[in-house]
């Protein structure tokens, strides 16, 4: 039995939608969805996160989206940790971002990104358990005239200690549910915990090996139109024409229209039907400016900008240009990294149902409220007349999390039809021509040696594209650009000590939509640095551990990550015959990472990646084999892009559009994964994204380690690995 | 009208030639654990059974499929999740998303069928879906639990379920 579902806050005022299926062989299969606009109802809560039903029955609320990553079981562990819940009774559901905002954000942030589910939010949610135990320990002391410090609560159950005398949660929660609340709640040391970080199973899978799990793209609304939709393939294109009576005949097709100033939507009774009849229908594109760009015309703008005179100073520790040109010796590299596809399995979708005074919008979203805000601005309604389900996410990646054009595109298409709910499913193709890419950056390193081959400064000059330049989040520097290479800081600070340091940021932005893509900068960032560090540590002739290890001193955490990899590979012992490894270490989302690859490279240049091991030291752990299986992840998502991935441009528009020309990893390709998890307490870190950043480098310095060659341009798909 | 075979029922619809069985089990069938991907039979998300044999239904047409050949859709692998493979899937957390996994478990069906007892070689040849979120090590683990006879333990998680078991 699954646990949990997505449902409206109410239980009693949702509805329903059962299909049944009894004629498929007397299988009956029911699922529901949030359909009514279910205000929250504080009456049956004990507070924003915690119901407790008269059967025991708990429900979590859970504002972060559930992408794959875990985080719904991993909040409510810890919500269920300080209400000394019976876990077996725990389900979860969403608020709504609508209640949200009627509530003034009670939940908090609904964003869900940047590995900060459980990081950014365990102190509320937790407090929001303790808050609702103590209410429920008051209220049974209330009711046997005790003093609540007689009163013990565990499992759902609270006993008053001297007596015996026993009751449940479920029994005292309507009474809890009208006790004022303490004003301040102290949490637990995290060595007592018994529910967050153990090793259990998560609430969301039985239904994912049915196919009972709804997906925003599995919604089916009474009445319910399906639209196919294209967009003009190159960026900042615009609609010139299209025939619609060109395909007006063809069964089922309810209406074909102009989206927006860019894209053309076909309504059908079926969205094959829909597809289909766009695929037949004449469009013509005004391609507007960008039509000539290409990727060879970008990079060539990239690379002027690594010898650029102005540039934005991410870290500048000392002068690192006079101390490099001072030096007996100079390295110079520079590396590139390609545009890349999020290619989440489900494609875009939603479904919005709009009226003159209201709009719904069913959708799976990492950023609720950013769908609401979307949303209600297309609708052209106040925000208080919208509303916006969250629905299972077929991955996420970041693609879901910020700019929500979907969300934009099916609610004007709603609005040609009011009072008909219609659902916008994006082809792979839309999918695939219509991405917020992994920028693109090119990026030259220079290091300065003394005659000894000390290190005397190191120059990092990143050109390339700024994602909150593209988003229009900032005018001028963008500081996420230098993720990992920061000089300090709680989130993403560089593992090393320079005599003189320097990393800057040519911004060179494009026509391409950029976007956060899981480990977003910190993926290259930590290709450019820990590649050269190996590159560095042979020119000196140093193993490049020690080389590490000596540059680390002041950087304990991420040193001890690094060593936990090396010490499980045995890196003082040779590896395999013919099996090589290749280290590296980074910190970013607040998580300290470090993994060490074991590859082969066959003489004919076919290249074997064996076994990683991945060390992180998140803080804390709230669910371990959960970690394991995001860093496992993580590492398979990184090194399909290492090795395959690659968006790149002609003629304006991505030449990628599915699985054919973007290939991605599958099972042939996956290495064993080993995950140290090493909470070392006193901070919280993420544990989605960090890894990432380590795959792609330490199987490029296992390749160098193989095969001497040093590859700085990715995929690794067009380098030839081929050695004598 | 057309009639296909599904899960043990005979299913009439009305489709066009040209549209995929994957389109019909989705939107004239209401069987949507069948996932569309890529609709060009690369990713296997939409892997059912046709007499057995794991198909791609985003690119074979309906109208190909004899009302005597019998699909299998994820719906209709057994009545509660309880298929060996389901419970395997289940016993070692292997979804993430869980976007692929319909598939995925129908890829697994299929291939364990033919090799009750797969070599990782086996498995990487006929595993040949697309999972983003990654989980390539625990699928694996979870047909090798399956071959064994389903001793989950052997996977090595150590994982607790709500119930208190561990796998």
């Amino acid at each position: 039995m699954s646990q949990t579902k997505s449902t409206a806050p109410n239980p009693s005022r949702r509805a329903f939608l059962g299909t049944s299926l009894a004629a498929a062989g007397g299988l009956v299969f029911g699922f529901h969805i949030p359909l009514a606009d279910a205000a929250a109802s504080p009456s049956d809560e004990l507070n924003a996160w915690v119901v407790v039903k008269p059967d025991d029955t708990i429900i979590i609320r859970i504002a972060r989206s559930e992408m794959g990553q875990g985080t719904l079981t991993g909040l409510a562990q810890l919500v269920a940790e300080e209400l000394d819940a019976d876990w077996s009774k725990v389900t979860t559901e969403y608020p709504t971002p609508g209640q949200s905002h009627a509530r003034k954000q009670v939940w908090g942030s609904f964003a869900t990104g940047g590995s900060r589910g459980i990081r950014a939010s365990h102190d509320y949610v937790r407090k929001g358990g303790a808050t609702a135990r103590i209410l429920l320990a008051q209220a049974a002391a209330n009711m046997w005239q005790v003093p609540v410090a007689e009163c013990r609560a565990a499992n759902s159950v609270i006993t008053h200690t001297p007596t015996g005398k026993t009751t449940t949660y479920g029994k005292v929660a309507d009474a809890a549910a009208k006790l004022t609340p303490p004003a301040t709640v102290a949490l637990k040391d995290p060595k007592d915990w018994r529910i967050a970080g153990k090793r259990l199973a998560r609430l969301d899978t039985v239904d994912k090996t049915t196919g009972a799990q709804i997906y925003g793209s599995d919604i089916k609304l009474p009445g319910m139109l399906n639209a196919a939709i294209k967009a003009c393939p190159v960026f900042g294109g615009k609609i010139k024409g299209f025939n619609a009576a060109a395909i007006e005949q063809r069964a089922g097709i309810i209406k074909v229209m102009q989206v927006g100033d860019n894209a053309v939507a076909v309504i059908a009774t079926t969205w094959w039907r829909a597809k289909s009849a766009l695929d037949a229908l004449p469009i013509v594109w005004d391609k507007g400016p960008n039509q000539n760009v290409s990727s060879a015309s970008i990079a060539t703008i990239l690379k002027a900008g690594l010898d650029a005179s102005e540039a934005y100073v991410g870290n500048e520790q000392g002068d690192a240009r006079a101390a490099i040109a001072a030096s007996a010796r100079k390295i110079d590299a520079v590396y590139s990294y390609p545009y890349q596809a999020h290619a989440t399995m489900e494609t875009m979708n939603a479904t919005a149902k709009w009226t003159p005074d209201r709009c719904e919008v069913w959708t799976p979203t990492q950023n609720g409220e950013e769908a609401l805000t979307v949303a209600a601005k297309a609708a052209g309604l106040p925000i208080e007349q919208c509303e916006v389900y969250k629905l299972h996410l077929g991955g996420g990646f970041g693609r879901r999390g910020s700019v929500h054009d979907w969300v934009t595109q099916a609610v004007l298409i709603a609005k040609a039809i009011p009072g008909t709910p219609v659902k916008l499913l994006w082809s792979r193709e839309e999918d695939m021509l219509h991405g917020l890419y992994h920028p693109i950056t090119q990026c030259k390193l220079s290091a300065g040696l003394d005659a000894k081959g000390e290190i005397t400064g190191v120059h990092m000059r990143i050109s390339g594209q700024s994602i909150l330049a593209g988003m229009g989040r900032t005018t001028g520097k963008d500081p996420a650009v230098f993720q990992g290479l920061n000089a300090s800081g709680p989130e993403a600070a560089i593992g090393y000590t320079f005599p003189h340091i320097l990393v800057d940021h040519a911004m060179r932005n494009t026509h391409v939509p950029p976007g956060f893509w899981r480990g977003v900068n910190l993926n290259q960032n930590a290709i450019y640095l820990e590649c050269f560090i190996d590159e560095i540590a042979h020119a000196t002739k140093q193993d490049p551990l020690k080389l590490r290890r000596k540059l680390m001193q002041a950087h304990p955490k991420h040193l001890a990550v690094l060593n936990a990899v090396a010490e499980r590979a045995g890196w003082d012992k040779p590896p395999a015959k013919g099996v090589f490894r290749g280290l590296a270490q980074m910190m970013g989302y607040g998580s300290y990472v470090a993994a060490c690859a074991e590859v082969s490279v066959s003489k004919a240049g076919v290249l074997k990646i064996h076994r990683i091991i991945a060390a992180t030291d998140p803080g804390h752990a709230v669910n371990p084999q959960q970690i394991e299986a995001q860093v496992e992840g993580s590492f398979a998502y990184g090194l399909s892009a290492a090795l395959f991935g690659e968006c790149t441009l002609k003629d304006g528009q991505m030449e990628q559009d599915n699985f054919t020309t973007y290939p991605v990893f599958k099972m042939v390709d996956m290495p064993a994964v080993e995950t140290i998890t090493m909470p070392s307490g006193g901070f919280w870190g993420g544990v989605g994204e960090p890894t990432i950043a380590v795959a792609a480098p330490a199987v490029l310095n296992a390749i160098f380690a193989a095969t001497g060659k040093r590859i700085r341009d990715l995929p690794l798909k067009h380098q030839s690995l081929k050695h004598a | 009208m057309a009639t296909l075979n599904v899960n043990g029922s005979m299913r009439e619809f009305e489709a066009e030639d040209d549209t995929p069985l994957l389109w019909v089990l989705r939107e004239q069938l209401g069987l949507t654990g069948t996932k569309y991907g890529c609709g060009v039979a690369q990713c296997g998300a939409c892997t059912v059974h046709i007499d057995g044999v794991p198909t791609r239904s985003c690119v074979r047409p309906a109208a190909t499929v004899k009302a005597t050949e019998k699909i299998v859709t994820i719906e209709g692998l057994s009545p509660n999740g309880s298929h060996p493979v389901q419970k395997a899937w289940a016993a070692l957390d292997v979804p993430q998303c869980g976007y692929c996994q319909s598939g995925m478990i129908m890829a697994a069906v299929a291939l364990l069928k033919t090799k009750p007892n797969p070599s990782d070689q086996d498995i990487d040849t006929a595993m040949t879906n697309i999972c983003r979120c990654g989980t390539y090590n625990r699928i694996r683990a979870a047909i090798k639990v399956v071959a064994k006879g389903g001793d989950t333990k052997r996977a090595g998680l150590s994982i607790t379920h709500v119930d208190g078991s561990t796998t």
